[in-house]
């Protein structure tokens, strides 16, 4: 079994990480998961969260919303939306996220009418990045 | 024939012109590089996206959501026309400009509706006269100093918002492939519905079979907007790296044609000075042949 393989962190503007991984914590959409080598593919989809990398240089984490994972037996990519070292995360990013999200909650219980789930679904998007501003505490 | 002070003149004009092309050239030259290494940048994420995309399509197969399998009819089509802010770049918006319009009247004379949403000025200011009824909305990224995918955003939302609304069936994007300085090369590309490369899945997931969490429909639903998105991104780097490559070599050519014209007008200057002084040195020496 090898025990690693090709992880890959990369965004619409640019590519953060492409290296050897053992582990990877990722932010799935019904929950967090760990992938490890040899996992079964898979197509995830992801929530705001922390995707935590353990590579021969130790661990590193990421902050990313949402955007999803494509995983294989020897690879792991994630496409996030927006993804940010978690050492240069600053609260000015985290208020723009939470602002983000707050508008889009908004918005959708004002268009209500339609889709119920649509406000839900905004709801817990916030949560999460409020869920997100605790746990890296700035 | 123009007196030596105009000739002065004109040089100096043409050597000051010179100069501003010169740091025009300069100037587009850096901004090519990071225009440049922006495409580059987002290259991956484009690439990974569509293999996603075309094995996620390749297991649903027919049907599906509007955005992958379109609305059943093609009556309607917006064009997406997206050029520059700026001019002075060779034919870089008209080339862009012409390829629209060529499809404007290929679609017209099929009898299909035709709207144009133009990203960009010079694209709007060409489109305008012609076709200035069917403007449906315009982007204006003359405030956008670097092209974020934020801005893409902005405009993949006003395209989608629009689709939901029942305003037209298939989507164009027309922008300038970046294929090196002197080649750009116009170019029109459908995404809505999305258009899966045959194939483009093939090598990466050939006989892979996914497992999808939550499921297939769930995940296409999210993925297709953002896969306009992502096209509507890279069309946009690529179309800052095309102007200003286009902008450089026009800038150059400018710089050349310059030069020689100082050139010309050097020899010409010379030549009218000697046959002042020939002129002067006639006068004298008839003037003391007469004593």
């Amino acid at each position: 079994m090898a025990d690693s393989m090709q992880f890959d962190l990369v965004s619409p503007e640019r590519s953060l990480a492409s290296l050897q991984a053992s582990a990877v914590l990722i932010p799935g959409a019904e929950g967090d998961m760990t992938v490890m080598p040899d996992h079964a593919p898979l197509i995830t989809t992801l929530r705001p969260g922390i995707v935590r990398v353990e590579g021969p240089e130790g661990t590193s984490e990421y902050v990313v919303t949402s955007g999803f994972a494509e995983i294989r037996a020897d690879s792991l990519s994630v496409l996030a939306e927006k993804a940010i070292p978690v050492d240069e995360m600053t609260r000015a990013h985290l208020d723009e996220m939470v602002a983000e999200a707050r508008a889009r909650y908004e918005a959708a219980q004002q268009a209500t009418g339609e889709q119920p789930n649509l406000v839900d679904d905004a709801a817990k998007l916030l949560a999460d990045m409020e869920a997100l501003g605790d746990h890296i505490r700035i | 024939m123009p007196s030596l002070k105009d000739l002065k003149n004109r040089i100096e004009s043409v050597k000051s012109t010179r100069k501003i092309t010169k740091a025009m050239q300069m100037v587009a030259a850096a901004k090519l590089r990071r225009a440049q290494e922006a495409a580059e940048e987002s290259r991956p994420y484009t690439e990974r996206f569509n293999a996603v995309l075309a094995a996620l399509a390749a297991s649903v197969g027919e049907g599906g959501p509007k955005l992958l399998a379109g609305t059943g009819s093609d009556q309607v089509h917006l064009l997406v026309v997206m050029t520059a802010e700026r001019g002075l770049c060779g034919g870089f918006n008209s080339n862009i400009a012409r390829l629209a319009k060529q499809r404007i009247a290929q679609l017209q004379a099929q009898g299909k509706t035709v709207k144009i949403l133009t990203v960009g000025k010079k694209g709007r200011d060409q489109l305008k006269r012609e076709y200035g009824d069917l403007f449906v909305g315009h982007v204006d990224l003359t405030e956008v100093k670097r092209v974020g995918y934020k801005d893409a955003q902005g405009i993949a939302r006003d395209i989608l918002s629009r689709f939901d609304a029942g305003e037209f069936d298939v989507a164009t994007i027309f922008f300038s492939k970046f294929v090196n300085v002197v080649t750009q090369e116009p170019t029109a590309l459908q995404i809505i519905p999305a258009s899966v490369e045959e194939g483009a899945g093939e090598d990466a997931g050939a006989g892979t079979v996914y497992d999808f969490e939550p499921d297939e429909d769930a995940i296409l639903a999210e993925l297709l907007p953002r896969g306009v998105a992502t096209q509507i991104f890279s069309a946009l780097l690529e179309n800052g790296a095309s102007e200003q490559g286009a902008r450089m070599s026009a800038m150059d050519n400018a710089t050349r044609n310059a030069g020689e014209m100082i050139d010309k007008l050097t020899i010409q200057f010379n030549r009218s000075r000697q046959a002042v002084i020939t002129n002067e040195l006639i006068e004298i020496i008839s003037g003391a042949e007469a004593l």
